[in-house]
């Protein structure tokens, strides 16, 4: 584009168009080279998401078996499965979400109905977005500092307030986007109708917005169910059944980190296990999420 | 809506009290909902106030027992209680440095790729393939990344950058031997395909918002695939493909399972980008629930609060960013 002003225009007619045609051929080499990088830069892309399923497959299907949902983790040489991390991170990301999600439809909600234009709005949207990719393990040392410290002791409940942090910029996020998609005209029927603005909210708004706002939860479910880094010191890890979410919790992620780098071979196949069961259901999740967003979407 | 409600209820009083009163419950149900939703809305604010507080307040006492020097001195020894955060905040840029090297510009070939060459209908499933690198969660890229990753490179990538390079002075010893797998290169390499999808996505969004008026112009002069990109998409969207970058750097920095598995968990710095490291991350996964004394612990949280008010740095830039490409596009 630029080098076309560059061309010699008094040149002879013959060095002209020699210096023409090598330009066209310098262009369209050069496009080649970038679209041929293209090509295998997305080969890489989906290569490496090919490589990291197949080897979880190769890894982790050998060692999937009855055993694994009903036996608790093994000592080091002992046959067992992963019982007790399994319910854990279902009991963790179970009562993360219920302390969670209300809060973040709640802040979503005012974002997008009472203070659309609010000065608040604005703020909290921003840092509503950084808390969203804010590092998670410095959430773990926040909850560490407010719950584990003044207990005095490792618990399952710090662990589910750990998780819950992380559940509310996803939930406040899709809940201010899809409810700013409902089209006003339905609030104004209802609102002409004579209903005051929390029942237009509660009985318009968010049924016409369900299916967004329930994908947001799920978003949100598939990503607490993989983090490891805040309950490493929130919930710990237990070898057994904790008496309850007030004892140090067994997780599944936790655990993979646990067995993973340990010496004992049993112990890494189980990690492998653990590690296939975790991204088979996370990947589940956004899967059923992007399906109910698009269905949604299209229709 | 006030007969609705008063159908519901007993005819036996007199209409026009009961209406008055049901306007009234009414009044107060709308009055405490709006309240309600406007605490939880502050409620966010709370949480980012809260985890600033509780930071600065855990790590006080490192910080007062070694001030500044903290981040500029480089041991870190428990034993004797001198704690230096130079070594982690190093291998956190130099890991975050490599993977933003190769990820931007294997995400800007790809987006190249989903927006201008890519058939339509194998747009989304290769945009979605793509985004699902971002849901693996990112202990799973740490157990690939010890297990597979590590070994492939110490016999493959490594032996082959310490003979390319050993001849060449500088370069000698930024990738000096021997090859242990593990290391701040392999670091590196695991979080640029964890940040890959955050880049490919935004700038994607932001390549889709170019009018197609300006890109059909260019083409008409006859302007190649790369020139397009080059010349008219790029300088326009430049403000949110960064924003996109630093978005990916905002990951990149904080990431921890992954990096923890594969980094070295060295206390050093080297380098050489083959050698072992630390991250402030990955410092503090590993040493957290260890460290005995309130030193050590007070350390670790400074640790944290340096990689928070980094991060946030990053991520209001980005989020800057993208607010002001969002308002020229909308």
């Amino acid at each position: 584009m630029t080098d076309v002003s560059r061309l010699p225009r008094t040149s002879a007619p013959t060095n002209g168009a020699g210096a023409i045609v090598g330009l066209y051929r310098r262009r369209r080499l050069r496009n080649q080279i970038v679209i041929g990088l293209s090509f295998g830069a997305t080969a890489i892309g989906l290569g490496w998401l090919a490589i990291i399923l197949g080897t979880l497959l190769w890894e982790g299907a050998s060692g999937l078996s009855l055993k694994v949902f009903t036996e608790m983790t093994p000592p080091p040489g002992a046959d067992g499965g992963l019982l007790n991390p399994i319910v854990g991170s279902v009991a963790l990301t179970g009562l993360a979400i219920c302390i969670g999600t209300p809060i973040g439809i709640l802040a979503g909600t005012y974002m997008a109905e009472y203070g659309r234009f609010s000065p608040i709005t604005q703020v909290v949207r921003f840092i509503n977005d950084i808390l969203l990719s804010a590092p998670s393990i410095v959430v773990g040392l926040f909850i560490y500092e407010v719950m584990v410290a003044p207990m005095g002791h490792f618990s399952g409940y710090a662990g589910a307030v750990a998780l819950a942090v992380l559940v509310i910029p996803v939930v406040v996020r899709t809940t201010e986007d899809m409810l700013s998609l409902v089209p006003k005209e339905l609030r104004e029927a209802a609102s002409a109708l004579g209903m005051p603005r929390a029942f237009v909210i509660q009985r318009v708004c968010y049924r016409a917005a369900r299916a967004g706002i329930i994908t947001g939860v799920l978003l949100a479910v598939a990503r607490i169910s993989g983090e490891t880094a805040p309950l490493l010191f929130t919930a710990l890890n237990n070898q057994f059944f904790g008496s309850s979410l007030n004892a140090p919790t067994a997780s599944l992620p936790v655990v993979i980190f646990q067995f993973a780098l340990s010496p004992y071979h049993d112990w890494q196949k189980l990690a492998w296990t653990g590690a296939l069961i975790i991204t088979m259901a996370v990947l589940a999740l956004s899967i059923t999420a992007r399906a109910l967003a698009s269905s949604r979407k299209a229709s | 809506m006030v007969d609705v409600a008063l159908q519901g209820a007993a005819a036996s009083q007199p209409p026009a009290v009961s209406r008055a009163r049901v306007l009234t419950r009414l009044r107060v149900i709308d009055t405490a909902f709006h309240h309600i939703t406007r605490a939880a809305a502050v409620g966010v604010l709370v949480v980012l106030g809260g985890v600033i507080l509780s930071l600065a307040s855990g790590a006080l006492p490192a910080l007062r027992e070694f001030g500044f020097g903290f981040v500029t001195e480089q041991r870190w020894n428990p034993v004797t209680e001198k704690f230096g955060a130079l070594a982690p905040i190093y291998g956190t840029v130099v890991t975050s440095f490599i993977a933003m090297a190769i990820a931007v510009p294997l995400g800007l070939l790809i987006t190249l790729f989903l927006t201008e060459l890519c058939p339509m209908w194998l747009r989304r499933p290769i945009g979605i393939a793509i985004e699902l690198l971002a849901g693996i969660p990112s202990i799973i890229y740490g157990i690939w990344g010890l297990f597979v990753f590590a070994p492939f490179l110490q016999r493959t990538l490594q032996p082959a950058l310490i003979d390319l390079f050993g001849p060449i002075p500088i370069l000698s010893d930024v990738f000096a031997g021997p090859p242990y797998g593990i290391g701040m290169l392999t670091a590196g390499l695991i979080l640029a395909i964890m940040v890959l999808p955050f880049i490919t996505s935004v700038s994607r969004d932001v390549f889709e918002a170019v009018p197609p008026v300006l890109k059909e112009a260019a083409y008409g002069l006859g302007c190649t695939t790369f020139e397009v990109v080059r010349y008219v998409v790029l300088p326009y969207t430049r403000v949110g493909v960064i924003g996109g970058v630093m978005l990916g750097l905002g990951r990149a920095l904080g990431e921890t399972m992954a990096v923890t598995f594969v980094i070295g968990n060295a206390h050093k710095i080297s380098s050489s980008v083959l050698a072992p490291g630390t991250t402030i991350s990955a410092t503090i996964a590993n040493e957290f629930t260890e460290a005995v004394g309130d030193l050590y612990t007070s350390a670790l949280i400074a640790l944290g609060l340096i990689l928070f008010v980094i991060t946030f740095i990053v991520l209001a830039a980005a989020r800057y960013m993208l607010l002001r490409i969002e308002r020229r596009i909308g």
